[in-house]
Formats: structure tokens, C-alpha cells, sequence
């Protein structure tokens, strides 16, 4: 089981906690809606769950539930620019399809 | 694949439903758009990585136009079509505009309602338009970085907008195809930059020195509000005059002629600005002028000598500083952070004098440029949905009194200024004249007590009240504000129920006045509004004397009257109306008790006789009953 981040990424998860001024770190996660199965979730984390699991990755908390965390496994999030717009990008090796879009997909 | 941004806990969008929220600087030289991306509030730059549009618009025919850098380009070889500070002209009439004596070197004319147009090859563009075309290319860059329709933005404003100018900057929003959320002052755009929505109680002043306007305000947090408590400034008075003064001293050093060809001084000015930029972080520097002769002239510029430039200038700052201490009745200590708005507030000196004007270290952090775009970019992401609930939401005031005509040309206040907005306040109004069936109520903006002081918004009239005599009437008036600060105002006749209302799209420009001085005037004619003010009731009162009378004696001042008792009325109600209209506030009271002492037995017949004719062939008993 491993979730990593990119240098990137990482670098700015840690200027976005900075700014916000409290957080433990970042939590990663799938939950299902959209047009095509799954969805990702991305969000400071404040108060971990009990059953919640703590990856650390290039100096950055990285909480996921269980549940998530069967379909994220061997993810690696990056921070990426394309034109003007920058945000942050999921490579996860489970996905098999995604809507046309790109914002759901499936495993 | 779409790129994510992180969420606050537990407020991630479903897909598809992304609350892209931005807050936009819609300003007079330049304008920014800001959003909050992973919880961090930033101005959004262009491909270029630029981040301030310059307000300009290059208008061509049969053509997209052109916004910022690109359209600045065509300032000098095509001016008619390329136009700039247009704000400057939102919500202002014509004759307004020729007024202030702003110098636009572009073709006005007039429009429907005497709203200036302008020429161009474009046709006839209204400055809403114009500023439509600003917001647009803001809207298509945020749109672009943020990879998303919008869902809504927050616009700034000056807090001495009037209902006119804000309204005329929603319709520019709605025009570019943009959700206001709401419109936000800039001073408290600014406070809530650096967060002092979140702190304790407490004063604030925001000190905005922009290149060609200067503003302060003074803001008070109370209860989670921010109230305006006071604005003052300069609109001729910015950095562009430091750099002209420094341009007029390379000049005089270096010999150059004052009428020196324009391209020149536009060059000179130019070394003047990087000039006053480089000092800085420098001490001195060499300044290398160019001459008309085509040779150049070289010399040493140091911070000594800018100081002796600037400081006549940012000492100017200071005056509406103090002014709007003392319009706020506070002094400097009373003031608990002091926040630098502007890029002319970089000058370490201008840091400096404000420093010691209130006595304490101001808010530097942020870029001055960029402060009330991402004060606008928090609220409107508090606004679009993106923040747990407890986050407060910020409330804004009403920046001048609203009120509404009454007799005499005075205006009752109904709506007193700072009032937290949302808001509404009723007042019950009565009829002047017997058989009086229409009412014309007029909406007017400002501190002063009369009517021809104050600015003008609406007009519209109550008609269908029953006929009854003066007085007995009651007509509620209801003013109500909305969370932009826009006005609706409603008259409702209590008896029957008959109602009017009008939503004040108000009627852009007429006798426009700008709010601050507007303000200080009231300030500065307290005392003669004071006594017009007790002047024009008198004759208001007299004229109500005149009238009653007049109608009594038509009714039955032959029947009741001794005609030596009816000569003397007759006489003392000439006499009130001799002076009725002079300014003589003592001969008018003096003139209405005489004629109150000789009615006096006439109005106890007047009612002796109502009583018998109501009593005519009814027995006693009958009232005894009803008893």
C-alpha cells in the first residue's frame, strides 16, 4: 500500500497549509457520483478519523480512509500547469475508464 | 483529466458542480481578478504572467476590442478610440462629468437621460459598456486559469460610490455575463485582506494612494459589521504627480524648454517613475535624460533630492487624513491598524509619514496592488458556498442618508448613513390639503437638511388616497436596501390599502455631488442648514394656517363671524401671508400666534356649531346608548 507526492505537489499542499493556518495535512480520497462511477476528494484535514491511515510523503500527512485507499493504492498526486490553469493531478494506476470529461471515473 | 484544488474538510463539489468564485479590483488605471485556489488567496496573471489589466479599451471597427497592455499601445495614435479611466464616468451624468472638470480627451455626447456616450468607430458606447468589456476579459482569464464558468464574483467599489455608480457597475457586470455576488467597498476589501474581519473590535484606517487618486477611510468592526465611519481624499492626487514633480526638476537641471514636445515628457515621465521606483532600495542613481537636440544629459538623483519632491505631496495626503479623523470624531490613537493600499504606497517615505501621522506601524504584507482583489476573492468564496457555515459573512452600511421630500424642500432622513445593510425603516407620512388624493414622493441621498443639497434619486407618485381633510391620512413609507447597497422604496395609504413603489434604478447623474464632499459640506453648514431648516417649518406651518383658515371662512366665517371679527381675521391672514415668504423667522411666528389668538373663539364656535348640526334630531340618549 503507497500513496506518494510529487516534490511539487508537495511543496505546494505545504504553502496552501501555511496560508490556512491550521491542518494536520492533506486528505485524499474516492466517493461515488458523477457521470461515471468515482470521484475524487481533496481536502485539508483538521480532525482525523479513527479508522483513517497516515501515509507520510515528502514531509507531507497524507490521510485516507480504508475504503479509499483500495481504490487510490499506488497513486501518485502531482501539481501541474497547463496554460493558465494549475491544480493538482491524480496518476492512479487503477483507473480503467473515465467520463469524457475526466472528472469521474471507474475501476 | 481536470485539475483539482484542495477543498476546505467536507466541502468538496461533486463533479461538475466546481463554485468558481473570483473577486475583481474593477479599478480607475488598473484592474485585477482574484480567487482562492487550495485555500490561498491570488491575483490571477495572465498568459504573460502579468497580473494588473490596465483599464483601457482600444475600440475598432467591425472588430473584438482590445483590453489592457495591448490597447494602451493605441493611446497616442488613435486617443478617440481608445479609452481610459472610465470609471471615472460610471454613473455620472453629463453634466456632471463637464462639472468636475475631468479633462477626457475623448467625443461625449449625450444619451438618453443626458448619460454621456462615447464616439468611437465602435458607435456610441456608454461607460457601462466599457467597463463590460474590462470585465470580460477578466472574466475570460479567470475562466481560463481556473479551468471553469464562473459562478458568481464580488466587485469592489469605492466606499463614496453612490447608489448611481454601483448600479452602473452591476449593469456592467450583468452586461459582461458575470453573477454578482455583491459589491464590496474597497477600504473593507482591504481590512479583510489582512484578516481584521477576524480580529477584535477595533478602528481601522485604509490608506489607498493609487497613481492618480487618493482615498482614506475610516472603518469601524462592530458586532461583525464594518461601518464606513468616515471617507475623505483627493481625486487629483496620486504617484503620477511625485513623477511629474520629478520629471520638472530633470528638466530644470537639464535645461529642457516646459513646452517641450509631448512625446518627451512622456519619455521624461517614464525616467521619473523607474527613478522614484529604483530609489526605493537604492540611495542615489544616475539619471540619463535624453534632449531634444539629441544629445543627453547625465546627472546624480538622490534620495534626498525625491524627498524634497515627494514630501510637499504626501504631506497633501495627510490633510484629508486629519479631516477624516475629525469627521469620524476619533483621533490617531483611537486607530487600532493602519492598512497601505495603492502601488504609490511602496515609496518607503509615503510608509514613513504615515507611520508617524498615526503612530504605528502599518500593514505592509500584502502587495498594495493587489490587496482589495483578494480581500474581494475571500468574500467571494465565503459567498459562492466554499467555506464551513460558521465562517462569518460580512456585512456592509449605507454610506450616505436616504430620505425623502417633505414640505418645504426639507428632507426627513429615514434611513440615517452606516446603517448595517440589509436593512428597512417605515415612516408614516399624512397629507398636506383637504381632499388631498395624490402624494409625489421624491428619494433623495445626502447629509444635508434640504432638498436642493442632496442628490436626487426617484421620483414617483401614491395616487388614489381618499378624499379627507389634511392631516388625517396615513401613509407608511417603507425605504429598503438590499445587500448591495440598492434602494426600493414603497408608500402604502393604510386605510385603503392603495400602494406605490419604485426600485431605485436610480437616475444616473442629475446634480451629482461626490459623497465626501457632500459629507463635509454637511459638516461645514450644520448651522446654516440648522436654521433654514427652522425657517422653512415656519413657513410650511404658515402656509397650513392659511389654508385651514381659508377654508373655514369660505365654509362659515360669514355664518359664525361678526364681520368686525371676519375684517380682523381677514387682516391678520394678510399680514401672515405678507411675511409668509420672507426670511424673517420671528415675523412669521409672531404673525401665526396673532392669527391663533384671533381665531381662537371663532374654532370653539366652529366646533359647537359641528356638534349641533351632528346632534340635529337626535336625542341624548341616543349618544348615551352608543356610549
Amino acid at each position: 500500500m503507497s500513496i506518494t507526492l510529487t516534490e511539487k505537489a508537495a511543496k505546494h499542499i505545504q504553502k496552501s497549509l501555511t496560508h490556512r493556518g491550521k491542518g494536520l495535512g492533506l486528505r485524499l480520497g474516492v466517493r461515488t457520483s458523477g457521470c461515471s462511477g468515482m470521484a475524487y476528494v481533496l481536502e485539508f484535514v483538521d480532525e482525523p478519523n479513527a479508522d483513517d491511515q497516515l501515509f507520510e510523503s515528502q514531509g507531507v500527512k497524507v490521510i485516507i480512509d480504508p475504503k479509499s485507499l483500495s481504490y487510490l493504492d499506488g497513486t501518485e498526486l502531482d501539481f501541474v500547469r497547463e496554460g493558465l490553469n494549475e491544480g493538482f493531478q491524480f496518476n492512479n494506476p487503477n483507473v480503467k475508464d473515465a467520463c469524457g470529461c475526466g472528472e469521474s471515473f471507474t475501476v | 483529466m481536470p485539475l483539482l484544488q484542495i477543498s476546505e474538510p467536507n466541502q468538496s463539489a461533486a463533479p461538475h458542480q466546481h463554485r468558481l468564485a473570483a473577486g475583481i479590483d474593477l479599478g480607475t488605471t488598473n484592474s485585477l481578478i482574484a480567487s482562492v485556489r487550495s485555500g490561498i488567496a491570488e491575483t490571477l496573471p495572465d498568459a504573460r504572467g502579468v497580473h494588473l489589466l490596465p483599464s483601457i479599451v482600444h475600440y475598432q471597427a467591425n472588430q473584438l476590442p482590445e483590453v489592457g497592455v495591448d490597447a494602451k499601445t493605441f493611446a497616442v495614435q488613435d486617443p478617440l478610440n481608445t479609452i481610459a479611466s472610465v470609471k471615472r464616468l460610471m454613473g455620472r451624468g453629463l453634466a456632471d462629468v463637464k462639472m468636475t472638470g475631468t479633462q477626457l480627451p475623448y467625443d461625449l455626447v449625450a444619451s438618453a437621460g443626458g448619460m454621456p456616450s462615447i464616439r468611437t468607430v465602435a458607435g456610441e458606447l456608454s461607460p457601462v459598456q466599457v467597463s463590460a468589456d474590462i470585465l470580460k476579459a477578466l472574466k475570460q482569464r479567470a475562466e481560463d486559469t481556473l479551468g471553469g464558468e464562473l459562478t458568481g464574483v464580488v466587485i469592489t467599489v469605492p466606499a463614496y460610490f453612490d447608489d448611481a455608480q454601483r448600479q452602473a457597475t452591476k449593469d456592467a457586470a450583468k452586461l459582461a455575463g458575470l453573477q454578482v455576488l455583491r459589491l464590496l467597498n474597497e477600504p473593507t476589501a482591504a481590512a479583510v485582506a489582512y484578516g481584521l474581519d477576524k480580529q477584535a473590535e477595533g478602528i481601522h484606517a485604509i490608506y489607498d494612494l493609487g497613481g492618480g487618486t487618493f482615498d482614506i477611510s475610516i472603518l469601524r468592526l462592530h458586532r461583525g459589521v464594518f461601518e464606513v465611519m468616515s471617507t475623505a481624499g483627493d481625486s487629483a492626487l496620486g504617484g503620477d504627480d511625485i513623477d511629474r514633480e520629478i520629471a520638472l526638476w530633470m528638466m530644470q537641471q537639464a535645461g529642457i524648454a516646459e513646452d517641450a514636445a509631448r512625446s518627451h515628457i512622456r519619455e521624461l515621465l517614464d525616467i521619473a517613475r523607474a527613478a522614484k521606483e529604483s530609489l526605493s532600495t537604492q540611495h542615489s542613481i544616475t539619471l540619463d535624460v535624453p534632449l531634444a537636440t539629441g544629445t543627453r544629459w547625465q546627472g546624480e538623483f538622490t534620495h534626498e533630492d525625491l524627498i524634497k519632491l515627494a514630501d510637499p505631496l504626501i504631506q497633501k495626503t495627510l490633510v484629508p487624513c486629519r479631516r477624516a479623523l475629525r469627521d469620524a470624531g476619533i483621533s490617531a490613537e483611537d486607530i487600532s491598524a493602519v492598512v497601505l493600499v495603492g502601488g504609490s504606497t511602496r515609496m518607503p517615505r509615503v510608509r514613513e509619514k504615515v507611520e508617524s501621522f498615526f503612530g504605528r506601524k502599518p500593514h505592509v504584507d500584502i502587495d498594495p496592488d493587489k490587496v482589495v482583489a483578494i480581500g474581494a476573492a475571500i468574500q467571494a468564496d465565503i459567498l459562492a458556498g466554499n467555506k464551513p457555515d460558521n465562517e462569518m459573512l460580512l456585512l456592509d452600511v449605507t454610506p450616505l442618508a436616504l430620505g425623502i421630500e417633505t414640505m418645504g424642500g426639507l428632507v426627513e432622513k429615514i434611513i440615517p448613513r452606516n446603517t448595517p445593510i440589509p436593512t428597512a425603516r417605515a415612516q408614516e407620512f399624512t397629507t398636506f390639503k383637504d381632499g388631498q388624493t395624490a402624494m409625489a414622493l421624491h428619494v433623495v441621498q445626502g447629509e444635508r437638511d434640504l432638498v436642493v443639497d442632496c442628490r436626487s434619486l426617484a421620483r414617483f407618485e401614491l395616487r388614489g388616497i381618499p378624499p379627507m381633510v389634511a392631516g388625517a391620512a396615513r401613509i407608511r413609507v417603507t425605504f429598503q436596501v438590499d445587500a448591495d447597497g440598492l434602494l426600493s422604496v414603497a408608500a402604502r395609504e393604510e386605510m385603503t390599502g392603495v400602494s406605490s413603489e419604485i426600485t431605485v434604478k436610480p437616475s444616473y447623474g442629475l446634480q451629482d455631488n461626490e459623497i465626501t464632499r457632500m459629507l463635509q459640506e454637511s459638516i461645514v453648514n450644520a448651522e446654516i442648514d440648522l436654521k433654514l431648516r427652522a425657517l422653512r417649518e415656519q413657513q410650511v406651518e404658515a402656509d397650513r394656517v392659511v389654508n385651514a383658515l381659508r377654508s373655514a371662512l369660505q365654509a362659515d366665517g360669514h355664518v359664525l363671524l361678526k364681520r368686525e371679527e371676519f375684517v380682523n381675521i381677514a387682516a391678520a391672514l394678510d399680514e401672515l401671508l405678507s411675511v409668509a415668504n420672507g426670511t424673517d423667522i420671528q415675523a412669521i411666528k409672531h404673525a401665526i400666534s396673532k392669527v391663533d389668538d384671533l381665531t381662537k373663539e371663532y374654532a370653539a364656535r366652529r366646533m359647537d356649531h359641528a356638534i349641533r348640526q351632528a346632534m340635529q334630531g337626535h336625542t341624548i340618549n341616543e349618544f348615551t346608548e352608543k356610549l
